[in-house]
């Protein structure tokens, strides 16, 4: 995975945050994850397969999510059902987007959403990028790792 | 007008009846995956569906193919985050009236939806 790839992630988080809420997010400086965590409240996360193999996730807080919701949605539904789809749809639509970018042989699975705080097994021949931003106040990560 | 909206995220159908909520449209049912789908369109026939791709049990190209078998003036629109060229222009190929990339805004899936009901008559 080259920094090019990477920017794809900072350029479709942020165009995908503006479109829907009009708020652009401030994205940090990119880093490639050591052993620290960066996984928060709720995550979202996408396999991928195809000509490139390894793993998209969005991790961020409930309120957060429950702020999405209230934009996408126009509800004030914060079940843990909604902030768990909202997650999953966020990392879905994201690493979609990517598609413009690595072609269509770039395939994404279906969502898989992960509540707490667990280790998620990422690639480890290959550095995985954690992508920082903050929207609204909120803080969340991109994380990237693909061959 | 008979709606059909598929979608796995149940974010997305309630975004979708919001902002077409004005067109007084009769949404005949909600699915989450391409399977659910055959089955509500066969119990409601409706007459527009918007459809996702990326979808458990079977994805919305897959469904496409089977809307069209069970009913080939069946008009879909497909609404995915697979927004890139080619995926877009498979879905046309395939029998799509339109499509239409994630994330979308209210006057974005509007337009869309009104460019599949003008071209009716067509």
């Amino acid at each position: 995975m080259q920094e090019r790839d990477v920017q794809v992630f900072v350029e479709g988080t942020r165009s995908y945050f503006k479109e829907i809420t009009g708020v652009a997010p401030d994205i940090g400086l990119p880093y490639i994850k050591g052993n620290e965590e960066a996984i928060l409240d709720y995550t979202g996360a996408i396999g991928i397969s195809g000509e490139r193999k390894g793993c998209v996730y969005f991790s961020t807080n409930r309120a957060m999510l429950a702020e999405m919701v209230k934009i996408v949605a126009g509800t004030d539904d914060d079940s843990e059902e909604s902030l768990r789809d909202m997650a999953g749809e966020i990392a879905n639509t994201i690493s979609g987007n990517a598609r413009r970018s690595f072609g269509s042989n770039f395939m994404i699975s279906v969502p898989i959403v992960i509540v707490g705080s667990p280790t998620i097994d990422l690639p480890t021949r290959i550095p995985t990028y954690v992508i920082p931003l903050t929207w609204q106040g909120q803080k969340s990560y991109i994380v990237v790792g693909i061959e | 007008m008979k709606l059909l909206i598929v979608d796995d995220s149940s974010i997305i159908r309630k975004a979708i009846t919001r902002y077409l909520n004005e067109y007084g449209l009769e949404i005949v049912g909600e699915a989450g995956d391409g399977v659910q789908a055959l089955e509500l369109m066969r119990a409601h026939q409706p007459d527009v569906v918007t459809l996702d791709i990326t979808m458990p049990e079977m994805d919305g190209l897959t469904c496409l193919d089977e809307m069209l078998k069970i009913d080939p003036k069946i008009r879909v629109i497909i609404i995915s985050a697979l927004s890139d060229q080619a995926t877009a222009l498979k879905a046309l190929k395939a029998g799509a009236k339109g499509f239409l990339g994630k994330p979308f805004t209210e006057d974005k899936i509007k337009e869309a939806f009104d460019r599949v009901v003008k071209n009716e008559g067509a």
